[in-house]
């Protein structure tokens, strides 16, 4: 399997998009170039496994280096291992909604579409670069979409959101380029490529400095408390789909960014300043849910409940054993899933209501019990039910967090437990006040799901069914892999 | 009479120079401006050529740039008259203190 | 695809019968008719679905049966021990090598015993509900929820895993919310279903944090494994697991009372019982089914199915029997001034918990001491029954005079016959006369605190006199009191008899079982060490409970049987505690003060403030930092070209300057 198709696949569908005449060619384009990449994602998850399954061990499958610039070490440099598959995997499930649901965009259809699949072929390339420059290439491709698409195409205050979004993301991105220099720099060869990094040992002092920089920096990405605060005004300026692709991709650069980068190649740092990334994915975690608890419009309470729910992703790599790392990349994949899927079940009901806020619905599974049961599955997915993709993600983190045996894992353990709680308490409330009660007026006459938003919704249930009810596939993807970044932190 | 030497025609470059940039500082008409302007650019060429024929007599770098910078200096001239001309076209003036359209 | 679709280590046990596909069908069936009517339900099938629900689950049924026919009589004892059996078992998601969640069945007595308790009032249920909830809209959608529950119940009661257990705990809970909220447009109804997820997801916490513990030490997340390891007190995990303490008590003890306030949650055990009661909102059959017969023994069951760890730490125990006692006293209390008979129902079903809980509190393991664990197993079974009847017997009533309330009903003996004789019958069983089945169990319960602790012997007494008390109320302020007014002088005019046959089935054949059960030799089924557990009657001892059951009974025949003044001269008499009876005790108002000013005011608000004002505050800061300094250095930017040309010529004689003096 050649991982650039992975990269030409979305490059190509942009083009195309661009060459289209009207709205209705650039959707079916869209939608062809997304399915196409969903295909090819499942391709690569199924070569993954005849490979793995086939005896071989490299740690990085299908590899692929072209120079890009000799004269600095930097070279095109490709390849994948379980983690990468998963996030892959994700990426592919979320743009496909994302598309689907954006169906009845009618302002400058063709340049939604195309950032969006733009954006696709920014995480793609991230999550399947090892080489640090390609990496932050990729990383920066899938930032500037991002602030157009609120900017354009988002509701209230948009600019504010576009400019608060991008310049904290762009400030992340920031200190992720300082450190990745000075790794380049500080480090045993003058080199940007990961494996060799990691293989090599960079001096402590240049750990002290460059941790930090990079773990802050994709911390950013992933709701960092307390560099969280783009997420909520982000997220509900956003359009649906940019909402979803905000949540389900760009907040999963940064997870995958804290434990491959951040973490793979600086582990004497990573343990050092373990007890500071639990503390502040513990606040996370709880100051998440309790502020979502006080929210009154639904993609204010996805949005921090988002915080809350990457919380336990900075979480499970702080604390640095392989089950909790593994617990880490479950729940960003299934975060990524199931909040895109809440923020397309919100676009479903906004577009039918005009209205965000909890206390103006009620009763709406009387008029559209398909989209009422879809908020279902995802609320009861974000609060943990067993047989959806959360419960699974949350209780590996749980577990494994709780192999450390003194007081302060303990503390956060049992804090982040706490969550579960006050997760069902808010999701609870929203559903039972949009959903359930008695219906208001007015909203008598609203329709339901149709086949486009059937559909997305359809593919992203199945996602979570799949990894809720079957999660041994996904943890024999990924363990192996944390299995590897361990070793390293282990110092083996 | 002496031969002029080589800080005379310094002296002169000099003084040219900073006529130059008065009249740059001072004038409000852009005519006026780019003539200072001029000024400015033949009291290099002056070093230029003087520096040239009292420190390496042999070579003809200096030659050379000034006159690179003569022909600059033309481009320059058409192009600043040009942009002069539309300037007057829009504002009904070459007064450079009505042109500030470019700022904060 | 290789293995990808391989389930991995499919792991079927050879043992006598090959019932392996049969046990699996159990809980799948169910599953499968949750599936076919949650999908299609609606549109295709939504006439037959009751049906196709019902039909799923008499299979089911019949499985369970015929399981526990060939556990109990065939292959299930090997010398005189009935055996853990674990015909399947395979890992569902691995941690670390022996650390692995693994959905598995378990056959041991007490599973066996459920299976057949839980499919049996669910089939009841089932069947009951076809005429019940006829006509309703969302027909299907009931049958679909109530196919969840029921796999999620049976697949609890087999779970080998302790996290398999959480899940499907967890998925009861669910179904139980989804239930409750059936009648998703009345807004108690909603309150209702959110308080029920929430009050027992607080108490699963405790649960959570009680396996992570347990799994810590024990090394273990499979129960067989776990058990054997952290009682034999030679075991190494055993040792590490009583030597290691935080706060002064072992950290055994503190799994094991975590694991205990989960169950307690979900048996709605005193303090975390208010959710319970306001869990009538849902249907009634599903009152009787759920939050009578089944999930709400979930806690039992569970403490049940750690009862070996629990005898090694007796600081665990006593709390169990404490909460236990306690529950059955103040539930009873708050039951005998309630009007709503679903409630009156709802506190009693708390009571008897609370007996069956508590009787494990006192029980020991292995022979004669462990007769608590046999006795309270065998009032969960009991129980089941007569709960389940007087659950369905009220809906019956409810569906005949469409009030909840005590005062609207009265001499509906005439138009209810069956209702009424069945309706006694589980009465006097619940009140512990004998020949009925309540009479027996509860013997049993009393006989086992009577030898163990005189305290909760003596409060389990007089509970067992207010039980007969508040269901003799009941059932005379039902079918005897005032005289019915005639059905046609209802509003609507519409009159229907007592709900044909498919209602009056369950009801007979439970009503059968509320009789009968008792003389069942639940001891040579059911014991804590699997071995044969005589069950000795003695006839001295029932004298004090009977005589007090029966003194309840005239009491509230004396009080309820005509119409008169005499019940509220009396609660005026009682005035402060009356009140706070029938207020429950002020619990409802605890909580909501906890949840609103606590949870919602003091943390909820300063975090949402906090985030708005201080973290976002600070974001903006910096944004208007630099707006704020840009406004002040913008005047560089004048658009004077000349202005320009002078910083110009500054800055080169200021560079020339730094170069020719000062950097040389």
């Amino acid at each position: 399997m050649n991982l650039t198709l992975l990269i030409l696949l979305p490059l190509l569908t942009a083009v195309v998009i661009l060459l289209m005449r009207n709205a209705e060619q650039v959707k079916w384009t869209a939608l062809i170039g997304s399915t196409l990449q969903f295909v090819l994602a499942f391709v690569l998850l199924f070569a993954f496994r005849n490979e793995r399954a086939g005896g071989n061990e490299a740690q990085m499958l299908f590899e692929l280096q072209y120079n890009w610039f000799p004269a600095w070490h930097i070279s095109f440099h490709l390849g994948v291992d379980g983690i990468s598959v998963a996030m892959v995997l994700l990426t592919a499930f979320v743009v496909i909604a994302g598309v689907l649901v954006s169906w009845n965009v009618t302002k400058m259809t063709k340049e939604f579409y195309f950032l969006l699949i733009l954006l696709s072929l920014g995480a793609y390339g991230f999550f399947i670069s090892l080489d640090l420059f390609i990496l932050f290439f990729f990383l920066e491709i899938a930032v500037i979409p991002k602030y157009l698409l609120i900017g354009i195409w988002g509701s209230g205050k948009k600019e504010y959101a576009a400019n608060k979004l991008a310049l904290m993301l762009m400030g992340g991105s920031a200190l992720v380029l300082v450190g990745l220099l000075g790794v380049y720099f500080g480090g045993p060869e003058k080199t940007f490529d990961l494996l060799t990094l990691s293989r090599g040992h960079i001096p402590v002092q240049v750990q002290k400095i460059c941790f930090p920089l990079l773990f802050v920096g994709f911390g950013v990405f992933t709701a960092l408390f307390p560099f969280h605060t783009w997420v909520p005004d982000g997220h509900s300026s956003a359009p649906t789909a940019g909402s979803m692709f905000l949540a389900g991709i760009s907040m999963k650069l940064g997870g995958y960014g804290c434990l491959r980068v951040a973490t793979y190649i600086m582990p004497d740092e990573a343990k050092e300043y373990a007890t500071i990334i639990i503390v502040l994915s513990t606040i996370a975690i709880l100051y998440g849910a309790f502020a979502t608890m006080m929210q009154k419009d639904l993609k204010y309470i996805n949005a921090y409940s988002s915080v809350s729910h990457c919380g336990f992703v900075l979480l499970g790599i702080g604390m640095l054993t392989k089950t909790a790392m593994t617990g880490a990349v479950m729940q960003m994949v299934s975060h990524g899933l199931m909040t895109a899927l809440f923020f397309a079940v919100i676009g479903m009901i906004y577009e039918r209501t005009h209205t965000r806020q909890v206390n103006e619905m009620g009763g709406l599974m009387k008029v559209m019990p398909f989209i009422t049961t879809v908020l279902f599955i995802v609320g009861l997915c974000s609060l943990g039910l067993p047989g959806l993709s959360g419960f699974v993600a949350e209780m590996t983190v749980f577990i494994g967090s709780w192999q450390h045996p003194d007081p302060f894992h303990r503390i956060a353990t049992i804090a982040a437990c706490i969550s579960i709680v006050v997760t069902a308490v808010y999701i609870l409330r929203a559903i039972g006040q949009t959903a359930m009660g008695p219906i208001k007026e007015g909203y008598n006459n609203l329709s339901d799901a149709k086949w486009n938003e059937k559909l997305a919704a359809v593919i992203l249930i199945a996602g979570i069914i799949a990894i809720g009810v079957a999660p041994f596939w996904l943890n024999d993807l990924i363990s192996p892999a944390a299995e590897i970044i361990m070793h390293k932190v282990a110092g083996k | 009479m002496m031969e002029p030497g080589l800080y005379h025609l310094l002296f002169i470059s000099a003084a040219l120079f900073f006529i130059g940039v008065y009249g740059f500082f001072t004038r409000r008409n852009l005519i006026t401006m780019l003539m200072s302007v001029e000024l400015v650019l033949n009291s290099v060429n002056l070093n230029f050529i003087a520096f040239n024929k009292y420190l390496w007599p042999n070579k003809l770098d200096g030659l050379f740039f000034s006159i690179f910078v003569i022909a600059i200096a033309a481009a320059e001239a058409a192009v600043a008259i040009a942009i002069i001309i539309n300037l007057y076209r829009s504002h009904h003036s070459i007064d450079v203190e009505n042109a500030e359209e470019m700022k904060f | 695809m290789n293995d990808f679709l391989q389930i991995p280590m499919l792991q079927v046990l050879p043992f006598g019968k090959d019932i392996g596909w049969a046990l699996l069908l159990i809980p799948l069936l169910p599953l499968a008719g949750f599936l076919l009517l949650g999908l299609f339900g609606r549109k295709h099938i939504k006439n037959s679905s009751g049906i196709i629900g019902t039909s799923l689950l008499l299979v089911s049924t019949v499985l369970s049966l015929y399981t526990a026919y060939g556990y109990f009589f065939e292959y299930g004892k090997v010398n005189g021990v009935y055996q853990k059996l674990i015909p399947l078992q395979y890992t569902w998601l691995q941690f670390s090598p022996g650390l692995s969640i693994d959905m598995g069945i378990i056959l041991d007595p007490i599973s066996v015993m459920m299976l057949v308790v839980v499919s049996f009032i669910s089939l009841m249920v089932h069947i009951y509900s076809l005429a019940y909830m006829k006509g309703e809209d969302r027909f299907p959608t009931y049958y679909a929820f109530l196919g969840l529950f029921t796999f999620s119940m049976l697949g609890l009661v087999m779970a080998s895993n302790i996290f398999q257990m959480y899940i499907f705990w967890e998925l009861v809970g669910i179904s139980s919310f989804l239930l409750i909220g059936y009648y998703y447009d009345r807004p108690s109804a909603v309150a209702a279903c959110k308080k029920a997820f929430i009050v027992t997801r607080f108490a699963d916490l405790g649960f959570l944090i009680g396996i992570l513990i347990l799994s810590f030490y024990a090394g273990t997340l499979d129960f067989n494994t776990l058990i054997q390891r952290l009682t034999s007190s030679s075991a190494p995990e055993f040792q590490t697991a009583v030597a290691s303490s935080f706060l002064g008590v072992s950290a055994l003890t503190w799994a094991l009372v975590l694991v205990f306030i989960g169950g307690a949650g979900k048996s709605a055990m005193f303090p975390l019982h208010v959710w319970l009661p306001d869990a009538m909102e849902g249907p009634t059959p599903v009152s009787a089914l759920i939050h009578a017969a089944t999930m709400v023994v979930a806690g039992v069951f569970l403490v049940a199915r750690l009862f070996p760890v629990f005898s090694m730490s007796p600081p665990a125990l006593q709390v169990v029997s404490y909460v236990g006692v306690i529950s059955a006293l103040f539930a009873a209390v708050i039951a005998c001034t309630q009007t709503d008979i679903k409630r009156v129902l709802a506190y009693s079903t708390i009571s008897q918990i609370g007996f069956m809980m508590f009787s494990l509190g006192v029980s020991g393991s292995g022979g004669e001491n462990g007769l608590g664990f046999t006795a309270s197993m065998f009032h969960l079974f009991t129980h089941a029954m007569f709960k389940a009847l007087l659950f369905l017997g009220a809906g019956a009533v409810i569906h005949f005079i469409h009030s909840n309330e005590m005062k609207d009903m009265g001499g509906l003996r005439k138009y209810l016959p069956i209702t009424h004789i069945t309706f006694l019958i589980a009465c006097l069983a619940i009140s512990g006369v004998p020949p009925f089945a309540g009479f027996f169990s509860k013997e049993e319960i009393l006989l086992a605190a009577y030898h163990h602790n005189a305290i909760i012997y003596w409060i389990a007494l007089i509970t067992s006199g207010l039980t007969a008390f508040y269901m003799f109320r009941l059932y005379f302020s039902i079918f005897w009191n005032k005289e019915a007014p005639s059905p046609l002088e209802r509003a609507g005019g519409e009159v229907h008899g007592e709900g044909g046959f498919a209602m009056m089935m369950p009801l007979v054949l439970l009503a059968v079982g509320a009789a009968v059960a008792g003389f069942i030799p639940f001891g040579n089924f059911v014991s804590s060490d699997g071995k044969l557990l005589e069950s000795a009657f003695h006839l001295q001892f029932s004298i004090a409970p009977v005589a007090l059951g029966l003194a309840g009974i005239f009491a509230a025949m004396w009080l309820y049987k005509k119409q008169n003044n005499k019940p509220d001269a009396i609660a005026a008499s009682l005035n402060g505690f009356y009140k706070a009876a029938y207020h429950k005790f002020y619990m409802d108002e605890l909580y909501l003060f906890i949840t609103k000013k606590i949870l919602f005011n003091l943390i909820g608000r300063p975090a949402a403030w906090f985030d708005k004002n201080v973290v976002d505050g600070m974001v903006n800061m910096t944004g208007n930092t630099t707006q704020a300094i840009s406004e002040k250095i913008k005047g560089f930017q004048s658009g004077k070209v000349q202005q320009y040309a002078i910083y110009f010529l500054a800055g080169v004689i200021g560079l020339a300057v730094l170069f020719i003096y000062i950097w040389k």
